[in-house]
């Protein structure tokens, strides 16, 4: 097997060296009992030619975003990645190490880990960050969890704007806790009354912006409300190109700030691995989940970097840690910061507007469709049609065409009444063509 | 540390000929510099609601060769699996091939939406399938849950569908404990207690596994579960698992075994043989996904047939000719947005099928082998906190062989550090004083192997010679000396300002 460097005569020797005649002795001693014998009834090995043939086959027979004009979001955001992404975070040294716990031979990780921080309280406009949750909703969770740590309470309210799995994740951890959420039915055009439900009970108001159903949504009033009944505000988002664009939570007033950094470096992936972050203000600090990374110094005086405030974590604290996580995403927090790099300031806030000229754009011809409303006032770079019939079917027919149209809310709302929604994203990769191609289609079919 | 260098020599500049040092980014990026050219929006009215931006990001950025530049120096102060042996226990440093990664880019993978029309996704979803069955049948188990994106999570997922059931009995008030031997990761009563659950601390026995009679007394209709590690944290099969789960079973329990240390089973024992009702897989360790320098990760679960009926949305289900992923109204709840770390499956599936089931099973063969070659090279220098016996993947010592000398657990690995390791895993488990893991993988020749232990017993040897005041002084010849970790958590600096740069 080509991976396994050890050959027979080498077990030979190693097992007369611990004094085994072969193998089976040996783990029967070490077990008990035998080890298993005979067919596993799995295939036998593979060669690399063989392997790969393997899995082409199966990624044939999926309909890729590059083949096919493409306005899928809900949480999940196709964007240009760099080629110089993607080499450098497949040098060995990145993708071949552990979490950084031997400092000294780690400062690679660790100093992009402190960059990281930075570039994600920069970009949310909060004090501080951590190095990255596993997505953008178990981060979510995570700020839940927190804000009922800070305030002692245990009651979440989740605004109908948030995204539905990030509300039926947190509304799982909740269950499980023993703790209360009052999640606020869809609100499709944000015109739910949150600030009306705060009251001393809660421990946290969530809410996304840009939301679910792509609206835009000022927190100020949320943010002040919150505060004077000692509630914290978390502000989700999962589009993280918006943050070039749009005012952050952090200057509207948010506690703690999550979201999904996928679009930001990372590809699709049929849903993971992605990257949570998770902001907050410096006084939650030792409150927070997750690695931290901090700076210090070492024995010479020399600048270094080292995971810190350890006491918070699992490995340390055990049953009375903030949060049970060990694992994060560091490689996506890498190809994240990278890819951030790259853009710098004025590159993400051109490219968060291009990403909002080309949805301005889509929704101009789309509002010529007989069949098809707009429902948002103010969006990004996703928005929401009501269309003339069902939306799963449309979407359904359109992509037999070879159009992949976008997401029907019913797919994560079902039974909710609102079948006919359709939710639409745009990115910088849409061209003309694939407009045209998605205003023709939905003219046909409806 | 340049002590062998005349004044006179010393480089002027910071640099040492391939030794580079690296400023931070926010020290050299400027916010009117890109590497990434984009056309020009289109004319259009904006429509933000009067939500635009007012106030500068402050974010710098690199031209692309500066980029390379930057994160390539920064590439080179990080140890790697490829570079040497990564002995740390528990975390299973093997080989990551790199056709896995090649194959987890296919844009057939990479570039498809969890939400796109199932129909288009077909391929995906067949791949989903074939992961499960080749987990299913490795650890003869009733069910997976796929979504779990790394160990903890798992746990949470294995101790939320343990939840479930009980509450489906309407035992939810009274079975609250969870019994957690004191040996096991941090993870386990941290997520356990996230639950509501109080986890209650199970002693080993002298010989550091658990002993039946002693888990029998502590099972009763309070507990919820067991949680145990097999193989445990010190390397050493729960013989009486078995019996333990029979036990907590006839008691109206759950037996939730955490699966990190399952690249010593692989192919050789079941944990469905053994009473498991649920237990996560480390695709990152086991099945060879990168660590990424930590993470991503994956942490499927595998239930048994009393915990099936209870796993998180999604569910993988053949409907007719096609696959359907259902994502509502299923067993407890949902773990995370979408179905779970696709790029993973990917890998762990490319990596399962190079090796069969027979190379999986000679992996997990070497992995023990390798571990035992290096525990009896070691045994007559360094302890073994319950005795020289055959361990399984890793084989765990402590310090008292040290004892005297005024060299500590950390002296030692840094030391090490010096020699061209990666230290083993120190101070865990808890349960051996000062310990030292050591999971040297079945990725390492035997040459390699050899010359590490030689490396181990001639800094033993030095050690053993009370020459402390050198340890204490180690690493010397890493890009940093030892750091202060006390400054960094008493004044926290958790990023980069201006005031600070």
């Amino acid at each position: 097997m080509r991976y396994h460097p050890l050959t027979s005569a080498d077990r030979e020797a190693m097992l007369a060296a611990i004094g085994f005649a072969s193998f089976e002795d040996l783990f029967t001693e070490a077990t008990g009992t035998p080890p298993l014998a005979g067919d596993l009834g799995l295939p036998p090995g593979k060669s690399e030619v063989e392997v790969e043939r393997h899995l082409l086959r199966l990624a044939e027979n999926n309909l890729s975003a590059s083949r096919a004009p493409f306005f899928l979001g809900a949480g999940a955001y196709r964007h240009h990645i760099p080629a110089s992404v993607d080499h450098l975070i497949q040098r060995s040294e990145f993708l071949t190490s552990y979490t950084p716990y031997q400092p000294e031979i780690s400062q690679g990780t660790l100093q992009h880990l402190f960059e990281f921080q930075t570039q994600v309280a920069l970009l949310t406009g909060m004090e501080i960050a951590n190095a990255s949750m596993y997505d953008g909703s178990t981060a979510c969770a995570e700020a839940m969890l927190m804000a009922h740590r800070l305030t002692k309470r245990r009651k979440a309210l989740l605004s109908g704007g948030l995204h539905p799995h990030y509300a039926k994740v947190a509304g799982t951890v909740a269950r499980m806790a023993g703790d209360e959420i009052m999640l606020a039915p869809p609100d499709v055009t944000a015109s739910e009354d949150l600030i009306g439900k705060i009251d001393d009970s809660l421990s946290c108001v969530i809410v996304q912006t840009p939301d679910f159903f792509g609206n835009l949504r000022d927190l100020s009033g949320i943010a002040e409300a919150c505060r004077r009944h000692g509630a914290l505000l978390v502000a989700v988002f999962t589009e993280a190109v918006s943050l070039g664009l749009v005012t952050p939570p952090g200057e509207m007033g948010a506690d703690i700030v999550v979201g999904e950094g996928q679009s930001i470096g990372n590809a699709l992936n049929f849903g993971g691995p992605y990257v949570g972050l998770f902001a907050t203000r410096e006084k939650y600090m030792r409150q927070m989940p997750g690695r931290l990374c901090g700076e210090t110094q070492d024995l010479d005086g020399r600048r270094g970097f080292v995971l810190t405030l350890a006491t918070r974590e699992q490995h340390i604290r055990r049953d009375k840690a903030t949060s049970n996580i060990c694992t994060n995403s560091g490689l996506c927090a890498l190809a994240f910061s990278i890819h951030l790099t790259l853009l710098g300031e004025i590159g993400l806030r051109k490219l968060a507007r291009v990403n909002h000229a080309n949805a301005v754009l889509l929704k101009e011809r789309l509002a010529e469709l007989d069949g098809v409303e707009i429902l948002n006032k103010a969006f990004f770079n996703e928005f929401t049609l009501r269309l003339k019939g069902d939306a799963a079917r449309i979407v359904e027919a359109l992509a037999r065409r070879g159009v992949l149209a976008g997401v029907p809310v019913s797919r994560l709302l079902p039974g909710a009444g609102l079948d006919d929604l359709l939710l639409v994203a745009t990115t910088e990769l849409n061209t003309d063509d694939d407009r045209t191609a998605l205003v023709t289609g939905l003219r046909e079919i409806i | 540390m340049l002590d062998h260098v005349h004044e006179a020599q010393r480089p002027l500049a910071g640099g040492r000929a391939l030794d580079l040092e690296e400023p931070l980014l926010f020290e050299i990026g400027r916010t009117e510099v890109s590497g990434v050219d984009l056309d020009e929006p289109a004319p259009h009215a904006s429509q933000l609601g009067g939500l635009e931006r007012k106030m500068p990001i402050g974010l710098p950025g690199l031209s692309e060769p500066e980029t390379m530049r930057h994160f390539v120096r920064l590439s080179r102060l990080n140890y790697s699996i490829d570079a040497g042996l990564y002995p740390l226990g528990s975390c299973t440093m093997k080989h990551n091939p790199r056709l896995n990664e090649k194959m987890a880019r296919l844009s057939g993978f990479a570039d498809i939406h969890p939400l796109q029309p199932q129909s288009t996704v077909q391929g995906a979803l067949e791949l989903m399938r074939q992961l499960a069955d080749w987990l299913l049948k490795l650890t003869n188990m009733e069910a997976i849950a796929l979504s779990p994106k790394a160990g903890a999570h798992g746990e949470s997922c294995g101790l939320m569908a343990i939840k479930a059931a009980i509450a489906a009995k309407g035992e939810g008030e009274t079975r609250r404990t969870v019994l957690v031997p004191q040996s096991a990761h941090g993870t386990n009563p941290a997520s356990a207690a996230l639950l509501g659950f109080t986890a209650q601390p199970v002693p080993a026995g002298p010989d550091g596994i658990l002993h039946f009679e002693d888990v029998e007394k502590l099972i009763g209709p309070h507990v919820a579960a067991i949680m145990l590690t097999n193989p445990n944290t010190c390397g050493l099969f729960e013989r009486d698992a078995g019996r333990i789960a029979e036990a907590v079973h006839a008691a109206g329990g759950y037996f939730y075994c955490d699966g990190a240390n399952f690249n010593a089973l692989a192919g050789l024992t079941r944990p469905g043989d053994f009473g498991v009702d649920a237990m996560h897989l480390n695709l990152h360790k086991t099945f060879s996904t990168p660590h990424g320098g930590g993470g991503p990760g994956a942490g499927p679960v595998v239930l048994s047939r009393r915990l099936a009926p209870f796993a998180p949305a999604p569910a993988l289900v053949q409907d007719g000719a096609n696959l359907r992923l259902v994502e509502d109204g299923q067993g407890f709840g949902r773990m995370t947005a979408f179905h779970g770390q696709m790029g993973m499956f990917v890998r762990a599936l490319a990596y399962m099928l190079a090796h069969g089931g027979d190379g999986l099973r000679q992996a997990s063969s070497d992995a023990v082998l390798s571990a035992n070659y290096l525990r009896a090279a070691l045994s007559d220098l360094m302890t073994q906190p319950f005795g020289d016996r055959a361990c399984m993947h890793e084989a765990l010592f402590d310090e008292e062989w040290l004892s005297g000398t005024g060299v500590s657990t950390l002296d030692f690995a840094k030391a090490l550090i010096d020699e061209g390791y990666h230290p083993m895993t120190i101070y865990f488990p808890l349960v051996a004083h000062g310990a030292m893991l050591i999971e040297p993988t079945e990725s390492q020749p035997k040459a390699a192997l050899d010359a590490f232990v030689a490396t181990l017993r001639r800094l033993g040897a030095r050690a053993l010679a009370k020459e402390a005041a050198a340890f204490r002084e180690a690493p010397l010849h890493a890009p940093r000396r030892r750091l202060d970790e006390t400054q960094a958590a008493r004044k926290p600096v958790l990023r980069w300002t201006h005031k600070a740069g």
